[in-house]
Formats: structure tokens, sequence, C-alpha cells
């Protein structure tokens, strides 16, 4: 069974899930940040794959697709550190990036080389429904991986029921009108947004992300969800961090406490 | 609006003396003559109508050389509403009379100072102002590229050029097409407007010109078609100029309206099929255009136009053809530039 199935029926609240780029803070620092994130009770992890023009990231994530690009990272090279990870890590992972980088290497390559890795899902914010749906599914669908959408405030009510449909992992409810990074607290206008989501009663678990960086924003997205993302905050952990696995502990530590 | 504000139709002037230069009949399509200076304002106009219908109350828009900031600014002073023009921190500085300008006109202008600093930047972080605010707010492209529908809507908005030039042009020679039709490429506005009613008409030949900057070889370039590969950027899919690994690559052209890494997808669409040729003029040919086109016909045009105008002599028009030049902006804004490149 796929790995993000298996979390998701074995828990179903506050899961955490933490979004790291690959290649960053160092070309070969995203093995030993998921072995941290899984010792420290981590529940799935996002592996950012560095694009130029991260369009949906704030300045944090953007700087870090820099560092990483700069550092040599590309997706050969994040599948030749991937490859035996599954002897060491077991919880679930989920490559998420922008969909030009994926095309330059070949949609079947990828998704092969994703599988082999043991990979669990993709998430690829710029690649619509439409074009998964009529292009890509079959294909992802051949390599046990799921394909993750994200929805928005904006996201009308008859596509979020199409999009649960057409995946079968979690549903990454993206917490307000905005990029990531965002540092402000969570609105009652957003809360309103988390109901009616919930309201809905999708068949898929739904994961909260954007703005989430603390134990205070985690619990309350976790009220609304089945648990949320940690992204920018993650990264700013990371950034020039003298004890990575230190740091890393504290910060899982405070958001879990 | 177009008529009594934009200044529509815009001259098709016969270039008598360029065209004894080039030994070919050129007409050139005066949009350097619309209100703020370029063809810019035929699209902005058009959007700003669309975004008081759709109830928007505030304004976004990227911009390169800053026409089309000016001419986003201009509309919303016209309408009242207030306007954001993100411009790359490169392009603030090379065309700082247009920064001011659109400053007059009441629009903040806010730097992207990420990746080259340029017209790239500048559209993602108009997009990300847009994820933030999309309720009240409406994105004014200025080019055909970007997501559905703007790439259609832009070019029917500039469509308005090529519909003028067959009435004139039928004026002025008895018939309504012109032999060749010559146009700039950054992302592709104007050319796409001077090409628009001319697609289906195989014998009109269309021709794009890029921005080559230091040479198409130099590794310091714009001409995408010539360096570019199929990928995704800004929700496009089409050529760009990238790094085997898919990494966008970062464009380099002395004019600022050319300097993006890629082309729209309806210009990839005529490049693929070949129903337009794609030229290319280095920064060197296009400053001596620049020149040529002062001396000869008195008129001042702007970077991205004169790339149009160094390629006259290499498209093939023998001296009978008719030749429509899109002149698709006026010169003022690179009047720094001219004086330190061309040694005033």
């Amino acid at each position: 069974m796929n790995r993000l199935n298996k979390l998701f029926q074995q828990k179903d609240k506050n899961i955490l899930s933490v979004f790291c780029t690959a290649g960053f803070p160092e070309l070969n620092s995203i093995v030993p940040v998921l072995e941290e994130l899984q010792n420290n009770g981590v529940d799935l992890v996002e592996i950012g794959m560095p694009f130029s023009d991260p369009t949906a990231d704030g300045p944090v994530i953007q700087y870090s697709n820099t560092i990483a690009i700069n550092n040599g990272m590309m997706l050969k090279v994040l599948f030749e550190q991937l490859k035996g990870i599954r002897a060491k890590v077991h919880i679930p992972l989920v490559l998420m990036g922008y969909f030009n980088p994926v095309l330059q290497y070949g949609i079947d390559h990828f998704l092969q080389d994703a599988h082999a890795c043991g990979i669990d899902g993709i998430i690829i914010p710029d690649l619509p429904m439409y074009e998964y749906e009529t292009l890509y599914k079959e294909k992802f669908e051949q390599h046990d991986l799921k394909n993750i959408f994200l929805v928005t405030p904006q996201t009308a009510e008859n596509r979020i029921r199409k999009i649960d449909t057409l995946t079968d992992a979690f549903i990454y409810v993206v917490s307000s009108n905005a990029i990531t990074g965002g540092n402000s607290n969570i609105q009652q206008e957003q809360e309103n947004y988390f109901q009616r989501i919930q309201n809905m009663q999708l068949k898929n678990p739904t994961l909260i992300g954007f703005g989430i960086r603390d134990k205070q924003t985690f619990n309350t997205a976790c009220q609304y969800a089945n648990g949320a993302i940690i992204g920018t905050a993650f990264i700013n952990v990371i950034d020039k961090s003298k004890n990575i696995k230190l740091d890393i502990q504290q910060f899982i530590q405070d958001v879990k406490s | 609006m177009l008529k009594d504000y934009v200044g529509r139709p815009t001259p098709l002037y016969f270039a008598k003396r360029l065209s004894e230069h080039f030994k070919t009949q050129i007409y050139l399509k005066r949009e350097d003559l619309c209100h703020t200076g370029a063809h810019k304002i035929n699209n902005t106009v058009g959007q700003i109508l669309l975004a008081k219908r759709l109830g928007k109350t505030r304004i976004i828009a990227e911009t390169g050389a800053g026409q089309h900031g000016v001419a986003t600014a201009t509309v919303c002073a016209l309408m009242n509403l207030p306007c954001v023009v993100y411009m790359g921190e490169v392009d603030i500085e090379r065309q700082s009379p247009n920064v001011k300008r659109m400053q007059m006109l009441g629009a903040e202008v806010r730097p992207a100072k990420s990746g080259s600093r340029t017209l790239k930047d500048a559209t993602n972080e108009a997009m990300r102002d847009w994820i933030a605010n999309p309720e009240d707010t409406h994105y004014i492209i200025g080019s055909v590229v970007g997501p559905h529908p703007f790439p259609d809507m832009v070019a029917r908005f500039q469509s308005v050029i090529s519909e003028e030039i067959k009435k004139q042009l039928l004026e002025k020679t008895g018939n309504e097409n012109p032999d060749f039709v010559v146009a700039c490429v950054g992302g592709g506005s104007n050319a796409a407007g001077a090409f628009y009613h001319f697609l289906e008409d195989e014998k009109v030949q269309l021709v794009a010109v890029e921005a080559a900057g230091h040479g198409v070889n130099s590794g310091m370039s714009a001409a995408t078609t010539q360096l570019g590969k199929i990928g995704v950027l800004h929700s496009s899919k089409t050529l760009f100029m990238q790094t085997e690994d898919g990494q966008v690559v970062e464009p380099h052209s002395i004019s600022a309206g050319l300097d993006y890494p890629g082309i729209g997808p309806i210009h990839a669409n005529l490049f693929d099929t070949k129903r337009a040729s794609f030229l290319s003029a280095t920064d060197n040919e296009a400053l001596q255009a620049v020149l040529l086109l002062a001396r000869f016909e008195g008129i001042i045009p702007a970077l991205e136009s004169a790339h149009a105008i160094a390629v006259l002599d290499r498209i093939g028009a023998k001296p009978n053809d008719v030749v429509v030049l899109n002149l698709s902006g006026r010169g003022d804004k690179d009047l720094d530039t001219y004086i330190r490149e061309l040694n005033l």
C-alpha cells in the first residue's frame, strides 16, 4: 500500500508535514534532514525540487531555491541522493516543485525514477487539473504516485469536488490568498473557509499549508484538517544553522508540544 | 476611446528615403504616435474596461521597458483606479524616464529584486501579488504571455494594428495585403497585433525579429527561437530559454522590452509551423538602425522597434514588394541609452 494511504489510515489528526528544499543549505543536506525529521516524529516530508521562478513562493523559499540551484541541485542529482533512502526513512515522501524541470527531465523518466526511490506522491502547483487528467493521470497511477492538488479560498466548490475524485492521497488546502511564508495570525475569514472545506466532507483527507509556522498556527489548522504543513519556517531554521540536528529537534518539538 | 484618447487610427506612412535605401517599398505603421508612445495602450484600454466591468478596484502590471507600465498607469489615472507596477531593478535604472512618468500618473513602481531583475522577475512579482489579492485586483498583462486567456486577449486587443493596416494599405496601394509584415518580438504583443489579420493569408510573409543581444551564441542574448525549447513558465507552454535541467536562463538585450526569456505561445506556433520567419538583430545593429531611421526619416524609434528596422536588408524584399514595418514605439524613453551608447 502507498505510504500516504497507510499514514492517513493510521492517523487522522495532528499530522505534521514539513517541506524542505532539496540541495539547501548544502548540496547534500536532504538525506540527513529527512532522517532527522523522521527521528523527531514528523509524519511526512515534502521534498522541494528547486526552480528558478517559483511564482507561488515568498522570498524565503525563493532564496532556498536559488541557493540549491547554485549548489548544483537538479533532478538527476536529487534522484541519485535519494537512492537507498528507503533503507533509512520509512515515512511518506512527496516531491514538490514546478512543472518545467519535470517536463525537461521527461515525465515518464521522472515518474520511473521517483517510484524507484520510494517516493509516494507529487505536488506540482502549476500543473492544472485538466492537463493532469488528460495527459498524465494514467502514468502517475501506473507508478503508484499520488498527485496532490492545491485548493485555495478562490477554488470553486465544483472544482474541489472534481479534485476530490482525481486523487486518493490528500488535498493540500492553501490557508489563504497568499504566497508561502506569510506571518499573520489565522483570521476568522480563514477559519470560515477551513470550516467550509471541512463541511464538504471530502473523501480525501486534508492538510493545511502556507503561513503555518509554529505551535499556535499548527494547532489552529489541525482543528479544521487532518494536519498541517510547515515550509518557510523550517527553511529559516536550517538556514545558517550551526547544529542542524539540534535545531530541527528543538523546532519540531516546539511545534508538537 | 481608441479614437479620441489613444489617437487611432495611427498613420501608415510611406518611408520614401528608407525605401530607396533598402530598395523596396517600406511603409511604417506609426504605433509610436499612440498616446504614451507605443502600441501598449491598445491593450491597456481594453483591459481597464474589462476590469471595470468585473468590478475590480485595484490594478497591477509588470513592465520591462516601462511602456506597458506607463500605458497601464495612464488608463488607471483615467479611470481613477489605484495602480501598482512591478519593474525589474535593472530596468528601473535603464528606463528611468518611464519610472518618473508612471509616478507622475499616480502609480506605485515596485522594484523586482529577484533573479535577473528584469521583465521575467517583474512578471513573477506581479503574479505573486495577484495570488495574494485575487478578489479586488485585475492583473493587466502587457504581452501575449501568461495564463489563458491573456495571450489570446492581448493579441485581440492589439489586432487593431493589422485591421488598420489592411484598410490603409488598400487606400494607398489598391491592395490590402503587403508582401511582408515585419515586427520585433519580446513576448510578442506588437507582432501579434501586426500579424493578426494576415495570419490566414499565406502570401503575406510574416517576419518576427528577436533580440540577439551581444550575438545569438554569445551567452548574452534573448533570441528565444534560436536558443529556447518547449517549456512551461508563467502558466504558458511555449518556447523558453532554459538550462538542460529546466531552469530559466536569464536573457540579455540592450532593449528592456525584448529582455524576456520566452515568446508568447502564438509565436511559438508561428515558428513551429514556419508561418513566420524569425530573424534577430544584435544590440549594435539595433543602435545603428535607430540612427538610420532618425537620419533618413526624422523619426527616433524605440530600441525595441529598431530591431525590426535592422533586418530590413535581410528579409529578401524585391524592389516592388510592399513591406509594412510595425514601428511599435518611440525613442524618448531610450534617450539615456542613446546618449551613452552612440557617444552623442
